[in-house]
């Protein structure tokens, strides 16, 4: 009879497939809404770069192939209902096995290696991979999973500044400015700007991953102090004029997106972490009678 | 501004030809090379086991699938970050003649300098546009160093491959340069 652990396995490979093949809805229109604005405005080659990578998620989806070579580091939000039956341990154990099965079956390129010897694992999976955020919601008897496959040229770009407090806002915007310059055309532009706010070091990196990969394009954060800052990084980012694959362009940000904590009154920590344009994400919500819900970038 | 279509092996007078913004198309041969690959050939001191004289060479790593008979089937091709590689490049323009370098990301001074020397130049293909790329590469001729899986030395056969946009010529010139000394310039003026 099949469990909930052989439903989470099925659902966990076929998410890693998804994401790497169908680009999310918001991305695509944030990628269209970048054509519209450079061909209005001239930019030519800005143009072209866009219409390329438009016409190849289109090339994925009439193919059934991978948008991107780079199947990126495996990494999984889980959010369990506390009236779900689950063994987390095992869960666990099942995305692992999801994340082999993904490789083998396809096969896709597995990118794993020990960080000293370079050495390949052959699976996308090793020690502490796939990476597995877990979350809980109350009440619910449900599981929902979402898989982003991490590409190393946007997450090479990943950037930490513990600030004084008394650099204030000021510090913060010149700091993200200053990583935007630095990441320049490496990291497949239009991005999404991913910025974590307060926490310590660790969180603050945490929140800015959430916010780069896992929320959605034209959502704002609630709180309407932070909301203001995602809405003026994102105009300034675009004026740099570095644009699609650093070419030149005003399309260099899809989005500015800023998650935050609280943080202790002697820091003021700033991380950043950006994602390229394909912005990969698929989701799926399992139901206690395994009934499976999948979502196009989300839920 | 100008459309080439060149077929490989290119010489020193096709590269030299080539301004910032023309857009350039290959037929012919493409090898692939990647971080492990540079550092087999230059941190190691390893010749490549092929001439790369007049060469066309890409950033990647492709996704595979080994045949029964040992060849290798294209699954997904795409370009990685050249900027990562970027000490490897003079070697490679000067060293071992490779005419033109396509990548994402750029490459830095140095190999901007170098290429104006050697005669060389780096063509932009879209990142992560792999699904387009992997249709214009025709098949995986032959590879070397396959203990380096996936980064050993690939010989694809490519046709109209691109179009590719010029991002650096070989008289010096950088699109990237421009556009970074212009970003660096305007986030200077901005009032935080």
């Amino acid at each position: 009879m099949k469990t909930i652990y052989d439903t989470i396995e099925t659902v966990a490979r076929d998410l890693y497939w998804t994401a790497l093949k169908d680009i999310p809805d918001d991305i695509r229109a944030a990628l269209k809404g970048g054509l519209d604005a450079e061909r209005k405005d001239g930019n030519s080659t800005a143009e072209q770069v866009l219409f390329t990578i438009l016409e190849n998620i289109k090339t994925a989806d009439e193919h059934d192939t991978l948008v991107c070579q780079d199947t990126g580091l495996p990494v999984y939000k889980v959010v369990v209902g506390t009236k779900a039956a689950v063994d987390i341990p095992e869960l666990k154990s099942r995305i692992q096995r999801a994340c082999e099965r993904a490789t083998v079956e396809y096969p896709l390129r597995s990118n794993t290696v020990h960080p000293l010897t370079r050495k390949h694992t052959g699976t996308n999976t090793g020690q502490g991979i796939p990476i597995i955020k877990l979350d809980f919601a109350p009440g619910s008897d449900c599981i929902e999973i979402t898989m982003a496959p991490k590409g190393s040229g946007s997450e090479n770009m990943s950037f930490l500044n513990m600030l004084n407090p008394a650099e204030g806002l000021r510090g913060i915007k010149k700091f993200v400015l200053q990583c935007i310059f630095e990441s320049g055309a490496k990291p497949c532009p239009p991005m999404i700007v991913g910025i974590g706010l307060g926490g310590t070091s660790d969180v603050a990196m945490q929140l800015a991953k959430e916010a780069s990969t896992f929320r959605k394009i034209g959502s704002s954060n609630p709180d309407p102090d932070v909301a203001a800052l995602e809405r003026e990084l994102l105009d300034k980012i675009n004026q740099t004029g570095i644009g699609p694959q650093g070419l030149g362009g005003t399309t260099t940000a899809l989005a500015v997106n800023i998650e935050w904590a609280h943080t202790h009154i002697s820091h003021n920590p700033v991380a950043v972490n950006i994602q390229c344009w394909r912005g990969e994400r698929a989701s799926a919500r399992i139901t206690a009678d395994l009934k499976v819900t999948y979502g196009n970038g989300g839920l | 501004m100008a459309d080439y279509k060149l077929q490989t092996p290119l010489s020193e007078a096709q590269v030299r030809q080539l301004r910032l913004e023309d857009t350039v198309t290959i037929d012919g041969t493409i090898f692939g090379i990647r971080d492990a690959t540079q550092i087999r050939i230059f941190d190691e001191g390893i010749a490549p086991p092929v001439d790369l004289t007049g060469s066309v060479c890409l950033h990647t790593a492709p996704g595979v699938r080994k045949l029964p008979d040992g060849r290798y089937e294209k699954i997904c091709i795409g370009t990685t970050t050249s900027t990562r590689m970027d000490r490897f490049v003079p070697g490679l323009v000067e060293q071992y003649g490779v005419r033109a370098i396509v990548g994402k990301g750029g490459v830095l001074e140095a190999s901007v300098q170098a290429m104006q020397r050697a005669g060389a130049v780096y063509l932009a293909i879209v990142g992560g546009a792999a699904a387009l790329e992997t249709l214009q590469i025709e098949e995986i001729e032959q590879v070397w160093w396959e203990d380096l899986m996936p980064e050993c030395l690939w010989k694809f056969r490519v046709k109209d491959f691109g179009p590719l946009i010029l991002a650096i010529d070989s008289h010096g010139n950088s699109r990237y340069r421009a556009i970074q000394e212009r970003a660096a310039a305007r986030i200077a003026a901005f009032e935080l």
